[in-house]
């Protein structure tokens, strides 16, 4: 029988996979050893994230598991305690970021980082219009022109198939699904290259999250925007990841293609996740 | 060079909260050339769709190797990383089964166009190929721009054979494709396959009914069962 539990690799479930040898391009993201601690509970305790140019890498596991914690270390929302982070962005690329000074990490945020919260109201300004959520995003970086600030929120809204007659409603007055559709608009205005995305259709109805979903997929297949999805729900990950990683107390117990995390895991605990779905 | 050579490989579930092993296969080995048509044989539950599942490494297959010329040059689809198998699942080697998984408000033909899409090609000659292949299988022009969640097994069926052989690919694994089509649908997988064969394309198979591609078959490798000890241990 094969030895799954190799103590050598990085992640134990893998032991046997070669590195790659068709893919030459580097990962976007390489971050690695993410800890992160709130008090005397170690939130996120040694986590290696890589994710590749225009791929979309799933988080997944139960609350408390620590992937969204992950995903706010990723957005240098909050220092993490310790761990390495860097993006192959020409200009960034030596740099790791967890050092930079507040104003830098604002800077990396604005221009190269997008996210959509779950909770539309950590990312909208509820009483301001659709447009003008996005439009705030691109007068970050010094445009001035009203002409050229609507027209390219509105296109960043249409990108997210946001419906156009309603770019002047105020978030407070939309529904679910096209609040997150806004909140996308915003966090793609300035073509990130990565797209974070923690538990972006969680509470929305089923067939309004599906049709989000596509939205997203469809984003990254004209854009080639990498996306991290952090979700508790697998049909979820399903639909949108390629590979995902499999969060428990802090830990990564296991990664895979997404498929085969779901149809033949080797973790034990993983075996219990999905097996626990209904 | 084969393009894909098959040695020693085998596949055991662990399956950890019942403490047992399930051994499927073990210590296979085959070579498929381009251009050839395997068949999977063996009875019911011999684990037919798992070797192909293993092959496209939806399953993870226990040991040995499967090593695929592609066009990159070898690789060993058992040991190749996650991001690798991507690139081969989106430029060379393609999966066929017999369920569509339609997405709520995505038409038949952006379905089926979406692989080509993926790849980069022109938009318009992405959905002009889609409805020729829509066409070949019969479903209904008025059809094309609607929802396959509201079809019927038959209508999703050729939705799914058009989605499924819209792109190019040198390796195919076809798991039971031709279960309940009607047998014009049939007819027309058939003649597909044999176009794809022609064009070099390799495969490899499970039928339930073979006689529906009896003319493609150039081999077979036949699966047989495995002793257990009492145990749970897989012996040889």
């Amino acid at each position: 029988m094969t030895d799954t539990s190799n103590p050598g690799a990085v992640v134990k479930s893998h032991p046997m996979l070669d590195a790659p040898i068709i893919n030459r391009v580097p990962p976007l993201v390489v971050a690695r050893n993410l800890t992160k601690y709130y008090g005397s509970i170690k939130a996120v305790d040694g986590v290696d994230v890589i994710a590749y140019p225009g791929e979309i890498l799933g988080i997944v596991g139960e609350s408390g598991s620590g992937k969204s914690t992950v995903l706010r270390l990723l957005n240098l929302e909050e220092p993490a305690n310790g761990g390495v982070y860097h993006l192959q962005i020409n200009s960034l690329a030596n740099t790791n970021l967890f050092d930079l000074d507040r104003f830098d990490k604002r800077d990396v945020r604005v221009h190269h980082i997008g996210i959509v919260y779950q909770n539309p109201h950590l990312g909208l300004r509820m009483r301001y219009s659709a447009s003008g959520n996005v439009a705030e995003r691109l007068l970050i970086t010094g445009e001035r022109t009203f002409g050229t600030l609507r027209s390219k929120s509105n296109a960043s809204l249409q990108a997210s198939e946001f419906p156009i007659d309603r770019v002047d409603d105020p978030p407070s007055v939309l529904s679910g699904g096209m609040q997150q559709r806004v909140q996308l608009a915003k966090a793609i205005a300035l073509q990130p290259e990565l797209l974070l995305l923690d538990e972006p259709t969680t509470g929305l109805d089923v067939s309004i999250q599906a049709t989000v979903l596509d939205t997203l997929k469809r984003i990254q297949r004209l854009r080639t925007i990498t996306m991290i999805l952090v979700s508790h729900d697998l049909g979820v990950i399903r639909t949108l990841a390629d590979r995902v990683m499999v969060m428990r107390n802090g830990r990564v117990v296991e990664q895979g293609l997404t498929d085969q995390i779901l149809e033949d895991p080797q973790d034990p605990y993983t075996q219990q996740l999905v097996h626990a779905k209904l | 060079m084969p393009l894909l050579a098959v040695n020693d490989y085998s596949k055991i579930f662990e399956i950890h909260h019942l403490g047992r092993q399930i051994p499927v296969f073990q210590h296979l080995t085959f070579d498929l050339m381009a251009g050839q048509f395997l068949l999977v044989s063996g009875p019911n539950g011999i684990g037919k769709s798992t070797l192909l599942r293993c092959l496209f490494r939806s399953y993870l297959p226990s040991s040995g190797q499967a090593i695929f010329d592609s066009s990159y040059g070898p690789i060993d689809l058992a040991r190749a990383s996650d991001i690798d198998i991507l690139t081969l699942r989106n430029e060379e080697i393609g999966f066929v089964t017999q369920f569509l998984r339609p997405r709520p408000r995505v038409s038949a033909l952006e379905l089926v166009a979406e692989p080509l899409l993926g790849s980069g090609i022109d938009e318009a000659e992405a959905f002009q190929q889609a409805r020729d292949l829509l066409s070949n299988f019969g479903l209904k022009r008025e059809l094309w721009d609607a929802y396959p969640t509201t079809f019927s097994g038959g209508e999703q069926q050729k939705v799914n054979l058009s989605r499924a052989l819209v792109a190019p690919r040198r390796l195919l694994l076809l798991d039971e494709p031709t279960a309940s089509l009607d047998i014009a649908t049939r007819e027309s997988l058939a003649n597909r396959l044999g176009e794809l064969k022609d064009q070099g394309v390799a495969m490899i198979g499970v039928f339930h009914h073979p006689e529906d591609v009896q003319h493609l078959i150039d081999d077979q490798v036949e699966l047989a069962p495995i002793a257990v000890h009492a145990n749970g241990v897989p012996g040889d």
